[in-house]
C-alpha cells in the first residue's frame, strides 16, 4: 500500500507480522504490542528490526520502557471513525517522548490526515489518498487553536507573543 | 459579544474553501455518497425524509442583528422561506439544495458564523444560559467561557472521532437555565477565595437511557479548566464504547465504570499530565475574551417605569404578554423579553424570514444589538428598558411574535417527529399542535402558569421528553402511533428523569389525558403560588396517573 512519509512518497521497508507467524529472513517487522513485550529482549538481540502496530485497545504506556529502541510505531485505524488512534498517538509523543516514525495504517482517509498529523502521525499508509491530496490536507488549516503534537503555535499564543 | 480577529476568519474561510472543493466533487461524480457523507457531516450537513438541511452553529445562542438578518436572507434565499431553530440554539434550515450549500457558509463567514462541528461525533455547539450577562441571579456572565471553549474544540485534532457526539453546557446561575445536568458535560462557573472555577458535571443525557450527571469535580480553577476538560475527553476517547452506538454516550462510560471509578480515571489522567502537555492559556486570553463581553452602557433608570404601567393598565393583551415574557435584569428599569416561537398551532421554533428581520431589528433599536437563542427554541432580547417594552411588544404583536406562553404549557418543546426525521416513531407536531389547542385560552394557560411539557417522537429524545414536567414520546405499536406520557421529569438544578405513567395513549387522547393532569393539579394546588412541578413533588404522582386514565 502507498506509504507517504513526512510529506514525500516513501518506499516501505517494513512488514506485519501477524503473532500465529515467525519472522522469516532479514528485514524490518512490526509486531503486535503483545508479542514486542514478551519477546522484547530477543527481538534486541536478534538481527531482525522490529517496529510496533498498536490496535486501537492498546495502551501505549507499556511501550514507555522501550521507546528509544523503536524505529517505528503503527497505530492501526479499522475504521476512519474509531479515534483511540488519536490519543495513542498524542501519549505517545508528548507524554512519553517517542520520537521514532509514528505511522498511520489502516482505514486512513484525506480527510483525516490534518487531524492524525497534528497529533503527531508523521507517515500514512494509505489507499485513500495521492501524495497531492495529502499535501493539500496538511497544509488546509493555517492556524490553530489548541497545542498539539505538531510544532504548530496555537493562535491564543501568537495573539499573545511576549 | 464575540467578534473574529484575524485567526478566526481565516480558519472559518479556510473551512468553507475546503468544503466547496469537497462539493464540487461530489456534484461532478468525482466521489460517491458513501466518501462524502463523512464529509458532509462535518459541515453540518443531513439527508433528511426530504431534502439535504444543512444546521448551523449559533454559539452559545448568541446572535447579533447583523447575523440574524443573514439567517433570514438565507431563509428566503435558499429554503422555503424559514428557519427552525434547535434545542441546542442552532438553526436549521430544512430545505436548501446541496450545491448552494458552499456559498450559503460562505456567507454566513462574512457574518463571521459557520457550520462546524454541527454533526458528527465530536464537540458540538457550546450551550448556556440564555438570559447570560443579563440575570439577576448568575455570579458573572458565562459566555466568555463558552467561547473560550468553542476555540478550544474547534478542530481538537484528538477529539475529532469520538465514540459519540459530544455536548458541554455552561451556567454561572443557581437556578440553572442550561440544563447542564443532562449534558455530556456540565459546567457551573463558581468562585472560591477569590478565584473562578468550575464544578463539574460529567454523564447526563437523554437518549434511550436518560442520566443525571455525576459530580467529577467540585472546583476546577479556570486557569486549569481546559486541561481538566481535555482530561476528561482523553478518557472518554479511550474508553468509551465503541461496540454499539447506543452505549457509546460518555454516560454509559460513567455508569459502567461507576461515577467514582470515572472520576478517579479523570484525576490520574489530569495528574499525568506534563508541564509541556498544558495549553497555558495566557492569562491575557481569558481577559481579552472576556473584554468582548463587558455589559453594555446601561442608563440610569428607576426600578419602575411609568411608561410601562401606564400601558399595562390600558393594554390588558400588553400586560398579559409582559406577566409572561419577561424575565427579571441585573440593572434597575430593564427586563429580558422572550419571544415566543411558540404561537398556537404553529411548529416549535420556527420563524421566517420576515420574523427574523423584525427580531433584528428589535435588537438594533432596543436592545443593544443582542439576540439570544434559548434551548426552550425560543429567541430573547437580553436587554430591554422597561420604558420601551410597549414599542417593542408593538412590534413583535405586529409580526405574529407575541404569544404570551413563555414557560407555559403551550410553550413546549417539541421534535420534528414523523414530519421530517427519518428515525421517528410517531408525529409529534400535531400532537404538540392538539395540546396547544386545548390551552389556548390565555386566561386558563396563565392560570395554569409554569409547567413544562415535552414531546419526542421516538426514543432518542430530541424533544426532551426525559426532563418535560410533563413528557409525551411516541412510541410504534405494530404499525400504530402511540404516545408514552412521563411525569415529573425536570432538567434544572434538580434535575430529575421523569417517570413513566403507564400504557402508551392513542394521538387523540393525548390532549385529553394532558387536560385531566392539568386540572388535577388546579384542583389539589395549595395556591396559585404552588407550580404544577412543585405539587408535584409534594403529592406524588398517583393522582395525576389515575387522571390520565379516568375515563373522559
Ligand atoms: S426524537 Fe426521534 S423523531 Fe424526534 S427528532 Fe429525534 S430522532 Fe427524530
Amino acid at each position: 500500500m502507498p506509504l507517504i512519509k513526512n510529506g514525500a512518497e516513501a518506499e516501505d521497508v517494513w512488514k506485519y507480522t501477524p503473532d500465529d507467524e515467525p519472522l522469516h529472513g532479514v528485514g524490518s517487522y512490526t509486531v503486535s504490542l503483545e508479542r514486542y513485550v514478551m519477546e522484547a529482549s530477543s527481538f534486541r538481540e536478534g538481527n531482525h528490526t522490529i517496529g510496533v502496530r498498536l490496535k486501537p485497545d492498546d495502551d501505549p504506556a507499556a511501550l514507555e520502557p522501550y521507546l528509544d529502541g523503536l524505529a517505528l510505531i503503527e497505530i492501526d485505524f479499522p475504521k476512519y471513525t474509531d479515534g483511540r488512534g488519536y490519543s495513542q498517538a498524542q501519549l505517545l509523543r508528548r507524554r512519553y517522548g517517542y520520537e521514532g516514525e509514528l505511522r498511520a495504517v489502516g482505514h486512513v482517509l484525506r480527510d483525516q490526515i490534518f487531524y492524525m498529523n497534528r497529533s503527531g502521525f508523521d507517515a500514512y499508509e494509505t489507499a485513500h489518498a495521492d501524495l497531492g491530496s495529502v499535501l493539500e490536507a496538511l497544509s488546509e488549516y493555517s492556524a490553530v487553536y489548541q497545542p498539539g503534537a505538531d510544532d504548530r503555535k496555537p493562535v491564543h499564543a501568537l495573539r499573545h507573543k511576549s | 459579544m464575540y467578534r473574529y480577529d484575524e485567526f478566526d476568519a481565516r480558519i472559518v474561510k479556510e473551512r468553507v474553501d475546503q468544503f466547496r472543493g469537497q462539493v464540487d466533487r461530489r456534484l461532478s461524480g468525482e466521489i460517491l455518497e458513501d466518501e462524502f457523507k463523512p464529509l458532509r457531516l462535518q459541515n453540518g450537513v443531513y439527508l433528511q425524509l426530504h431534502a439535504y438541511m444543512l444546521r448551523v452553529a449559533i454559539p452559545y445562542g448568541q446572535l447579533s442583528s447583523r447575523q440574524l438578518r443573514r439567517l433570514a436572507v438565507i431563509a428566503r434565499d435558499y429554503d422555503r422561506g424559514y428557519g427552525h431553530f434547535t434545542t441546542r440554539q442552532n438553526i436549521q434550515f430544512n430545505w436548501v439544495g446541496l450545491k448552494d450549500i458552499p456559498d450559503i457558509l460562505e456567507s454566513l463567514a462574512e457574518v463571521e458564523m459557520h457550520a462546524i462541528q454541527t454533526s458528527g461525533n465530536c464537540i458540538r455547539n457550546v450551550t448556556s444560559d440564555h438570559f447570560a450577562g443579563a440575570a439577576a441571579d448568575e455570579l458573572m456572565d458565562p459566555r466568555p467561557w463558552c467561547e473560550i471553549i468553542r476555540q478550544w474544540s474547534t478542530f481538537h485534532p484528538e477529539f475529532a472521532f469520538l465514540p459519540r457526539k459530544f455536548k458541554i453546557a455552561v451556567t454561572a446561575a443557581e437556578h440553572d437555565r442550561a440544563a447542564i445536568r443532562v449534558h455530556d458535560i456540565g459546567l457551573h462557573i463558581r468562585e472560591k477565595d477569590g478565584v473562578t472555577g468550575f464544578e463539574v458535571l460529567v454523564g447526563g443525557g437523554q437518549g434511550r437511557t436518560p442520566h443525571i450527571a455525576a459530580l467529577v469535580n467540585e472546583f476546577v480553577p479556570e486557569t486549569e479548566i481546559l486541561d481538566y476538560l481535555e482530561a476528561i475527553m482523553r478518557v472518554y476517547n479511550r474508553h468509551g464504547r465503541r461496540d454499539n452506538k447506543y452505549k457509546a454516550r460518555i454516560k454509559i462510560l460513567v455508569a459502567e465504570l461507576g461515577h467514582e471509578e470515572f472520576t478517579r480515571q479523570v484525576n490520574e489522567e489530569y495528574a499525568a499530565q506534563r508541564s509541556h502537555e498544558k495549553i497555558d492559556l495566557p492569562g491575557g486570553e481569558i481577559e481579552r475574551v472576556h473584554a468582548y463581553f463587558a455589559p453594555p452602557e446601561f442608563a440610569d433608570k428607576p426600578a419602575v417605569s411609568e411608561g410601562f404601567e401606564r400601558a399595562k393598565a390600558a393594554d390588558p393583551a400588553f400586560a398579559r404578554w409582559a406577566d409572561a415574557n419577561l424575565h427579571p435584569h441585573k440593572v434597575p428599569g430593564y427586563a429580558s423579553v422572550t419571544i415566543s416561537l411558540k404561537p398556537v398551532g404553529g411548529v416549535a421554533g420556527d420563524a421566517t424570514d420576515a420574523q427574523m428581520m423584525v427580531a433584528a431589528h428589535l435588537a438594533e433599536t432596543y436592545a443593544f444589538d443582542d439576540i439570544r437563542v434559548t434551548h426552550a427554541q425560543n429567541l430573547v432580547l437580553a436587554h430591554v428598558a422597561l420604558d420601551d417594552l410597549y414599542d417593542v411588544y408593538r412590534e413583535l404583536d405586529a409580526a405574529g411574535l407575541s404569544t404570551p406562553n413563555e414557560s407555559r404549557i403551550t410553550d413546549m418543546i417539541v421534535c420534528p417527529g414523523l414530519d421530517y426525521c427519518n428515525l421517528a416513531n410517531a408525529r409529534s407536531i400535531p400532537v404538540g399542535q392538539a395540546i396547544q389547542e386545548v390551552f389556548k385560552d390565555p386566561d386558563y394557560e396563565a392560570d395554569i402558569g409554569k409547567l413544562h411539557i415535552n414531546i419526542s417522537g421516538c426514543i432518542n429524545a430530541c424533544g426532551h421528553h426525559h426532563v418535560g414536567h410533563i413528557g409525551v414520546l411516541g412510541v410504534d405499536k405494530k404499525g400504530e402511533e402511540f404516545y408514552q406520557i412521563t411525569l415529573g421529569g425536570r432538567a434544572d438544578e434538580k434535575a430529575v428523569v421523569g417517570d413513566i405513567a403507564g400504557p402508551g395513549l392513542k394521538a387523540d387522547d393525548v390532549p385529553g389525558a394532558v387536560k385531566r393532569i392539568v386540572d388535577t393539579y388546579r384542583d389539589l394546588r395549595t395556591s396559585r403560588e404552588e407550580r404544577f412541578i412543585d405539587a408535584l413533588e409534594r403529592i406524588g404522582h398517583e393522582p395525576f396517573k389515575e387522571a390520565i386514565y379516568a375515563a373522559d
